[in-house]
């Protein structure tokens, strides 16, 4: 519940689910949702805060692929919705 | 590992030189480890050579390595960890890995990293270096970086470790030596050993310390208290187990409460370790402006399109059966006929003044057996090699992608789609195939279907028995039973998952790693041990239930209308009867647990006409259509071979999942073959 609720608060605050970065978009990761597994997987493969992510390919629906510290990773649409990033524009320098 | 080898002092800042000397009373054992893809197999296999063992570690599904080699005069175990991403506890894997290093203490570890993925690949070093047992670093593919514009300057990241660096192409044999010697020279104590290993962030130090003082006295042996305290804080599924189990609850309470006022410390201990890797290899690091696009991005913009991807997939799907039936089934067809049917002509003939049951027992029971294990081992080195290239070149991650939402609709992931797939060919790599795959319960739904994939020796006795049936609409009805196995195997997908697993799936999280050329040693290697490791494991089951059978259809009277055989198919008729089977096709479809292919020899000795077109025409004589239907649908989807039993009892770690795949392989057969037997009849198919 209390994630749940730190996500919605989030997205008000211009902060996405990775799902909805489209492919060629930059973003940095603002918190991670989920079980204690999953969590633990995913800050391994270098899903953290402040992490810069760059997704490579989004079609809308399926599984994902990101880029994140170097390494290509695809991520189900489920877990791409539990990675929060602020979103940046391609062209923006940072 | 419930071994506990002599104690040896702690060593913190300086090695302790601890045998493999001249006068040899010890060798110096050395762990390899390192993340998936970063070329751990090639200096395994450049190491060891042919000097290698392979096996599982104790009660655990997961492949253990070890070899020998010798270097300045001194003997190294080498032992390859399994390749894990971290050292907490997500999976066997990584439990095996850091239990290693913990209670057998090797003398050092030889950690490799990817030079082009260098942030991300040392995160398991700096999990590493909390551990007490000194670490040597491989920068591995030095040149795949150098290609993506990284330049890294192994002195200088050596210097931020404080551990040995040595930078190596293994693919060409590059850096290798350097790094056993800067092995040799830890383990010697000639080299000092001061590491610099990540320091916890002070808000979290607080938290650890008070953990510490909660928890002292039920650290778990031979691991370090402070290392306990932070895999508790991390959540550490394992740690957190042995921890509650040790203390009273009301004490655990306690902790407990702590840990829940901290529960987004996992997160955060991660980030902390991040931090430290990027403050390591700041100085060691030139990246100009990434601008230019990899091979990797280009190729994945054909390899993982939804539409594009599942064509290459279909490309290369193929390509894999065009090799199995136009280089192994001919290959099986020679073995069976000389090899196989050569020491049988023989062997009768050595027997032929020894009593009959002997010469049977020899012929049909023990050389029958062998020569089933014999002829499955062409299709097998094709799939093994076929796994191995397309694993090792970086394709199967693209082919799990590409296949993972049509696969989300049977309760599974993408990587479970190339094992399942294997089953085509045969069910054996199809099950052993399965290692790929992390999650336990994702790994056991994928072992307890494929069965259900219809392998090219039941398509063999389709391809006999529906011409016999249905003339010339034979075709028609094997792509009906095809389409058919395959509904039944997806519907089993969707029922096993809602009740069993109770609907919940595997997290689908897989590393994309870079293409690269597959290393024909480290492939030949692989193929090599897999099929070795199914001849002795699968082999010995196989030959055993081979002359059971054999003893069964011959005895008491030495006629298989009158075995005990014989017996147990009318025994078991009445279930047979409810699709108009008789005693006959219930003892041929007993038989075929040897190889399904058996079933059709029965069948010839049964009605003494051989396996050939005589066969077809009795059988369509003596049977309606709607049986011959239904001994087709039982045949599709009935208990596997006895090879595929045999990995499947391997792979489960047990008979329970081995008998509640047969079980309910047994009821999915009659239940569709009874539907189709009443339905066909309906259809006025007698």
């Amino acid at each position: 519940m209390a994630r749940s609720d730190l996500a919605a608060g989030l997205a008000r605050d211009g902060v996405v689910a990775l799902s909805e970065v489209r492919a060629g978009e930059r973003g940095v990761v603002a918190a991670l949702d989920g079980g204690r597994g999953l969590l633990s997987r995913m800050a391994s493969l270098g899903f953290t805060p402040g992490a810069e992510v760059t997704v490579v390919q989004n079609f809308r629906r399926g599984p994902l692929i990101a880029q994140v510290r170097g390494a290509r990773i695809a991520l189900g649409r489920g877990e791409a919705g539990k990675v929060m990033v602020y979103r940046k524009s391609p062209h923006e320098v940072w | 590992m419930s071994c506990h080898p002599e104690s040896r002092p702690y060593r913190s800042g300086k090695p302790v030189r601890s045998g493999g000397n001249a006068s040899g009373e010890r060798a110096v054992l050395v762990a390899l480890a390192g993340q998936p893809n970063v070329g751990k197999s090639t200096v395994f296999n450049l190491l060891t050579g042919l000097d290698q063992h392979v096996g599982n570690w104790p009660g655990k599904t997961v492949e253990r390595k070890e070899g020998t080699f010798t270097f300045n005069g001194t003997t190294y175990r080498l032992v390859d960890l399994p390749g894990t991403y971290s050292l907490t506890a997500n999976s066997a894997e990584e439990v095996v890995a850091r239990e290693f290093i913990v209670r057998e203490r090797p003398d050092v570890v030889m950690a490799l990293v990817d030079a082009a993925i260098l942030e991300r690949s040392l995160y398991l070093v700096a999990e590493l270096l909390s551990l007490p047992a000194p670490v040597v670093v491989g920068l591995n593919m030095i040149d795949v970086a150098e290609q993506e514009g990284v330049r890294i300057a192994p002195e200088v990241l050596q210097a931020a470790l404080g551990v040995p660096v040595v930078a190596m192409v293994a693919a060409r044999n590059v850096g290798v030596r350097e790094l056993v010697e800067a092995v040799d020279g830890l383990a010697r104590g000639e080299v000092p050993y001061a590491p610099h290993p990540p320091q916890i962030r002070a808000d979290h130090q607080r938290v650890l310390e008070e953990i510490a003082g909660l928890i002292a006295g039920c650290a778990p042996a031979p691991y370090p208290l402070e290392w306990v305290a932070l895999k508790l804080l991390e959540g550490d599924g394992e740690i957190t187990r042995m921890v509650q189990e040790c203390m009273p609850g009301e004490r655990w309470e306690q902790v407990h409460e702590v840990l829940r006022a901290h529960d987004d410390a996992l997160v955060a201990v991660a980030g902390g370790r991040y931090e430290w890797i990027g403050r390591t290899i700041r100085a060691a690091v030139a990246r100009p402006r990434a601008g230019q696009i990899g091979l990797t991005e280009r190729l994945d913009r054909w390899a993982a399109h939804p539409v594009w991807g599942l064509l290459l997939l279909a490309g290369v799907l193929g390509l894999i059966f065009w090799l199995t039936y136009t280089v192994g089934t001919p290959l099986q067809g020679l073995l069976d006929t000389y090899v196989v049917g050569t020491v049988a002509g023989l062997a009768r003939a050595a027997l032929s003044g020894a009593p009959l049951w002997l010469a049977g027992l020899v012929v049909d029971g023990a050389i029958g057996g062998v020569g089933a294990v014999l002829t499955f081992l062409p299709i097998l080195v094709i799939f093994f090699a076929v796994m191995a290239v397309l694993e090792d070149a970086g394709y199967m991650a693209r082919a799990a992608y590409v296949m993972d939402g049509f696969m989300h609709l049977m309760g599974l992931h993408g990587k479970s789609f190339l094992p399942l797939f294997l089953g085509f060919g045969c069910n054996v790599p199809a099950v052993l195939g399965t290692r790929v795959i992390e999650s336990r319960r994702a790994r056991l739904l994928t072992i307890l279907l494929a069965p259900l994939v219809p392998c090219t020796a039941r398509m063999a006795v389709i391809a006999f028995l529906a011409p016999a049936f249905f003339g010339s609409a034979a075709t028609l009805v094997s792509w009906g039973l095809l389409l058919l196995a395959l509904a039944v195997l997806a519907l089993s997908g969707v029922l096993i998952n809602k009740t069993l697993f109770r609907g919940r799936r595997a997290a689908f999280i897989m590393e994309l790693p870079l293409y690269h050329l597959p290393n024909w040693h480290t492939i030949g290697l692989l193929v090599w041990q897999r099929s070795l490791a199914f001849v002795k494991k699968a082999g010995t089951l196989i030959l055993a239930v081979s002359v059971v059978v054999w003893a069964l259809s011959v005895l008491p009277g030495g006629k298989v209308e009158t075995s005990f055989l014989a017996r147990l198919g009318r025994w078991l008729e009445p279930a047979g009867r409810w699709m108009g089977f008789d005693w006959r096709l219930v003892v041929a479809l007993l038989t075929g647990f040897i190889a399904k292919e058996n079933s059709i020899a029965t069948l010839g000795v049964l009605f003494g006409t051989g396996a050939g077109a005589g066969l077809a025409a009795t059988l369509a004589a003596t049977y309606p259509a709607a049986t011959g239907l239904a001994f087709l649908v039982v045949q599709m989807l009935f208990v596997p071979c006895v090879a595929t039993v045999a990995v499947i009892r391997q792979e489960t770690g047990g008979w329970r999942w081995t008998l509640f795949s047969l079980g309910f392989l047994l009821v999915v057969s009659w239940a569709a073959g009874v539907g189709v037997f009443w339905l066909a009849t309906l259809l006025g198919l007698s």
